[in-house]
């Protein structure tokens, strides 16, 4: 069946994309970057690096750590604020004919909203994915992703001032993801990003210290992607009409299947990036190749598949 | 991979890589990816280039164990195929007008110091050299340095070859002498840091490559930044891996790298109590 045309459109709520791989927040910048290594039209789109409104300087270093199949990152949302992204960034993807999913951050709900509203009317915007999961902030305990209500909150102070599709960001560092996942779609989510890094510390056995200056960090990279799979799954068989973009670990195309047959509906690639700036791509290749091998004549055929009782 | 060799405490690696040897300059670098197609280390490794031959196509680094990564690099054998993205970051640039430049390593620093010293002199520089290190075994180049330099200083820390102490100790003289007219650094931050300090007291200005610690090497991760000041007279925190890793060194605020200032732009708006 590796003959097989598979047709790679999906969607994102209201959103049709002509393929299913994203970029992933933080890990492509505004695309820009990536340029020399991919064209940014040919993905299904690219995820932007969080925004807030003022520029911000991010923590000092060390920022980073590797650690097994992974690493921890602990960067603080660097930025240079909405008004240069609305004025640099934005617009350089629109030019080039890519689609944009802008994520958004901020320290208030009024913060997210305000920035939301920046964004209405955007050039390329396509969807605004809310990371109300960043472990690197100041108020660790307050994540907003950690507190059905505090989700909601945000969730709601969005949508009621932006025009495009919103997807919630969620962390897998909480008890039942399930329950606030439950929770941004009652506010009006139109759809979920499963999952954000979950936190993390390495100690340096030689200074006898903390690598990284902010101390946790996010892990990222193959050593989470079972957890986000997991996630994917739980949140697919709660909520099955709730589009998914699924992400967490994907180095391959058939990394990629697995959260689509676990009820993703796209999937963004990240941290693979730093090892491969040509991931998304060859990704979006392997995942063609891997469905026709399967006999999928499309995708949206394989989203969810895995829950259904196998055909004997 | 051409060839691989140990040369003093370093590998010397040379590899076949045209597209890379054709546009590079000194002071660029390139990311290698380590431990092979199922490696459980993702981020790439980073290596100023030591030389590039558009003729050959060849291109060397200098590669220094220091951990698993590194370890498993100086293994790769001859004939193997490795994964580089290069060449990568701002190299060094030439004066405008010849002048006599001193150059000054550390370490394996000196890795790119030898092209740019055999390109300040096609441009009509004099250039003077210091090697530095801890040990006789952990120079590299000096043979070399005394072919590209019209002179050279050698120092160790511990004075098993050439004047015993720092490279800075020896620039004092050096810098204070007639004509010289520029100064290129490479080499640990704190060496880099020293050699910023006494350029700036002879008033000459002074490029530096750093080495920071980076995730992908192209821009996108934001883990290897320092503060550096910019031409609005505002500091930053900047990428190494694309606005450098050559600064002027007297852009970088040495004393506060791996600290965030509080007049950084968007210091204020980290909240961090």
């Amino acid at each position: 069946m590796t003959g097989t045309v598979v047709n790679m459109a999906t969607s994102l709520a209201a959103v049709t994309l002509g393929n299913p791989v994203l970029t992933a927040s933080g890990c492509a910048a505004a695309g820009r970057e990536l340029a020399p290594f991919l064209d940014p039209a040919h993905l299904g789109a690219v995820v932007t690096k969080s925004v807030m409104l003022r520029p911000r300087s991010g923590r000092a270093t060390p920022r980073m750590a590797e650690t097994p199949s992974g690493m921890l990152n602990s960067i603080g949302l660097q930025g240079p604020g909405i008004d240069a992204f609305l004025a640099h960034d934005l617009p350089w993807l629109a030019e080039r004919g890519a689609r944009a999913v802008v994520s958004i951050a901020g320290g208030s709900v009024g913060e997210f909203a305000e920035v939301a509203q920046r964004l209405v009317g955007a050039p390329g915007l396509a969807l605004l994915e809310v990371n109300i999961s960043c472990p690197n902030v100041a108020s660790r305990g307050q994540v907003f992703a950690c507190d059905p209500m505090a989700a909601a909150d945000v969730v709601r102070a969005v949508k009621a001032v932006t025009t495009v599709p919103v997807f919630a960001k969620l962390s897998p560092d909480v008890t039942d993801i399930v329950a606030i996942a439950r929770s941004c779609v009652d506010a009006g989510a139109d759809g979920l990003s499963l999952i954000n890094t979950l936190l993390g510390t390495v100690i340096d056995t030689d200074t006898l210290r903390p690598v990284l200056t902010g101390i946790t960090g996010g892990l990222s990279g193959p050593a989470i992607r079972p957890v986000a799979v997991r996630c994917v799954w739980q949140v697919h068989a709660a909520l099955p009409g709730v589009p998914i973009l699924g992400m967490g670990g994907i180095l391959t195309g058939l990394d990629a299947l697995q959260f689509v047959l676990a009820g993703a509906s796209a999937v963004s690639v990240g941290t693979a990036v730093f090892h491969d700036p040509s991931a998304p791509t060859r990704v979006l290749a392997e995942l063609r190749a891997a469905l026709a091998a399967r006999g999928f004549p499309q995708l949206t055929d394989a989203i969810g598949l895995a829950h259904r009782e196998p055909h004997r | 991979m051409v060839s691989t060799e140990p040369v003093g405490a370093y590998q010397l690696i040379t590899l076949d890589a045209p597209a890379i040897a054709s546009g590079a300059e000194p002071g660029q670098f390139v990311a290698v990816a380590v431990g092979g197609p199922e490696t459980a280390m993702l981020l790439r490794r980073c290596f100023a280039l030591y030389t590039a031959d558009s003729a050959t196509g060849r291109i060397q680094i200098v590669v220094a164990e220091h951990g698993p990564g590194t370890g498993w690099l100086v293994q790769v054998r001859p004939g193997s195929e490795l994964d580089l993205v290069g060449p990568l970051g701002r190299p060094f640039t030439l004066p405008d007008t010849p002048g006599a430049a001193v150059l000054v390593a550390g370490g394996y620093g000196s890795a790119p110091m030898f092209d740019l010293a055999r390109r300040l002199r096609a441009a009509g520089s004099a250039v003077q050299m210091v090697v530095g290190a801890g040990s006789a075994e952990r120079l590299f180049g000096v043979d070399e340095a005394r072919v590209v330099a019209d002179s050279v200083v050698v120092t160790t820390d511990d004075g098993s070859v050439g004047v015993r102490g720092l490279v800075t100790d020896m620039l004092p003289g050096l810098l204070g002498s007639p004509g010289v007219s520029t100064v290129y650094a490479c080499g640990p931050m704190a060496m880099l840091r020293a050699v910023a300090g006494l350029a700036t007291s002879y008033d000459l200005p002074c490029q530096v490559a750093v080495e920071e610690s980076m995730a992908c090497g192209i821009g996108v991760c934001m883990t290897c930044v320092l503060p550096v000041v910019g031409a609005d007279g505002r500091t930053r925190m900047v990428r190494s891996c694309v606005e450098g890793p050559v600064f002027e060194a007297d852009r970088v605020r040495w004393k506060d790298v791996g600290t965030l200032p509080g007049d950084v732009v968007g210091a204020d708006a980290m909240d961090l109590r």
